[in-house]
């Protein structure tokens, strides 16, 4: 991954492209896993 | 659409391969959605008497073959259509992947309007299950192509997906369904409707974003292995050519007996914890502990993929067998001295391992059959699951029911069944001893039988010329 951010700079994928892609399936991930969460913490009620 | 064509995917100079994952996670964060189906069971039992079922209402039974239609589906489709992904590339069998999957939930709106649960299997278990199949072989070879250095890491963030799209769609099935719902009227068909036109949208980001390497692309720094380790092959094996080697079989076995072992108690979990601990685990608890599972599940996948690419693929099937065989006979000890904690203990490790062991298989068929046809090989190998859907509840199920009828206690009703579990990764466990390295008469060749055979296949779909043997 390193030496990716180098091809980054050529003419093709920036910075932000990738934190678009990334917050684009994240998001909705990190928010099913919070209710999850939020629901298994009953287990320990 | 020319835009779908594998050539138009290709990536230019520049492009950034950690693109790539995040367009798999569309594909499979919205398929995952399989795994959130039973929300709507309850739903969909009072369509016509709305606040309780009606005598015409659909049953529960009725309702569970969706999933169990879907399912097979998904692994025969896989199957079936797992060398055309491999030879059109990711961007069409993404694209045709969300059809599916979109117009899935819309043939299923229209069952449900209509109240005709024919429909509903057709589509949302036919066509959804097909879009099933495709989306979930789809990314599989790109990322295995985009990352030489870590096949196990790339597959295990997208298979992860799988695990955790029942996390999105679970909550936001219950949202939508409480917005639609009406004192006149559940909100099912509306709630299918959004669904499939957002898993639409979502699936078609993924299409577009993904690409495949350019001609003898390879990472930075990276410096492929001239010759073949012990276990990790430099040639490539035709896609049916791979169902005349043992290891095909092995490594079929190896999965049927992981996902049968996972399966059986994942449907299960809430009803055993709470009848092996009863008044300990409460309903509440139970739904707790079913939470955590499925967290386990998603996070082992990309937990226990990424590690296989340290320690080997057959040696991470290895802890798989033996930790599962340890685990399962375990599970009796810890309900006869009332031990919850090391109940659920047990369950999430063997709860990781489950998908683990869907992660980490993709990279285990690029180590043995190369990456040329491993999405098309991967997806043979996934009738594994199709037949452990089956295999996994039945064990469960059947034999709880043999033994409370014949006067053993709920608490202990599970026990033998556990036993049963332990022995599967026995199987397992001498599967994976005897693989070795598959025999070159397997591999392909350029100028040899097999090679011209898969190139004269490959030309006449008309999709290969000008590619890379490992593009």
């Amino acid at each position: 991954m390193a030496n990716d951010p180098a091809n980054a700079n050529q003419n093709g994928t920036t910075a932000w492209q990738l934190v678009l892609a990334w917050g684009f399936v994240g998001i909705p991930l990190l928010w099913g896993v919070s209710q999850t969460i939020a629901n298994a913490m009953k287990l320990f009620q | 659409m020319s835009f779908l064509e594998r050539n138009r995917t290709v990536a230019k100079p520049g492009f950034n391969r950690w693109m790539v994952p995040p367009a798999a996670l569309c594909i499979h964060l919205c398929i995952g959605q399989a795994y959130a189906f039973s929300v709507f069971n309850l739903p969909m039992t009072k369509l016509l008497g709305i606040t309780q079922s009606d005598p015409s209402d659909w049953s529960i039974p009725e309702l569970g073959w969706i999933f169990s239609v879907a399912i097979f589906v998904l692994g025969f489709s896989a199957a079936f259509f797992g060398r055309w992904v491999e030879e059109g590339g990711p961007r069409r069998a993404m694209f045709t992947a969300a059809l599916c999957w979109a117009g899935g939930f819309l043939i299923s709106a229209i069952g449900v309007y209509i109240h005709n649960i024919w429909v509903v299997y057709f589509g949302y278990g036919f066509v959804g299950g097909c879009g099933l199949g495709i989306g979930y072989i789809s990314p599989v070879s790109t990322l295995i192509k985009w990352f030489p250095d870590r096949p196990g890491m790339a597959t295990g963030m997208a298979i992860m997906g799988f695990g955790g799209g029942a996390f999105i769609a679970s909550p936001l099935s219950v949202w939508l369904m409480s917005k639609f719902s009406t004192p006149t009227h559940v909100g099912v068909a509306e709630t299918f409707i959004i669904m499939g036109a957002v898993y639409f949208v979502f699936m078609m980001v993924g299409a577009f974003l993904v690409r495949v390497p350019a001609a003898n692309w390879k990472p930075e720094g990276y410096t492929p292995p001239v010759q073949a380790s012990k276990l990790i092959t430099t040639s490539d094996v035709y896609v049916y050519e791979a169902l005349k080697t043992p290891q095909f079989w092995f490594i079929w076995v190896i999965l049927c007996v992981n996902v049968t072992a996972g399966i059986g108690v994942i449907g299960q979990a809430s009803a055993m914890s709470q009848e092996m601990f009863p008044g300990h685990i409460t309903a509440i608890a139970a739904a707790g502990f079913v939470g955590l599972m499925s967290l386990f599940n998603m996070v082992g996948r990309f937990f226990w993929a990424s590690t296989s690419d340290y320690i080997g693929r057959k040696n991470t099937y290895f802890v798989f067998t033996v930790l599962g065989f340890a685990l399962y006979c375990a599970v009796p000890y810890t309900g006869s001295v009332g031990s919850v904690a090391g109940f659920v203990l047990c369950f999430l490790v063997i709860i990781s391992m489950y998908g683990g062991g869907f992660a980490t298989v993709p990279a285990y068929l690029r180590d043995m059959f190369g990456t040329r046809y491993v999405g098309a090989i991967h997806g043979l190998l996934i009738t594994a699951w199709s037949m452990a859907g089956i295999f996994g509840p039945v064990l469960v199920n059947y034999i709880r029911e043999y033994n409370i009828t014949h006067g053993v206690p709920k608490a202990q009703a599970y026990n033998v069944t556990m036993y049963i579990m332990a022995g599967l990764f026995v199987i397992g466990f001498i599967c994976n001893l005897f693989i070795k390295a598959v025999h070159e008469r397997h591999h392909m060749q350029s100028d040899g039988a097999l090679g011209a055979a898969a190139e004269a296949g490959a030309a006449k779909a008309g999709r290969l010329t000008g590619q890379p043997a490992n593009a």
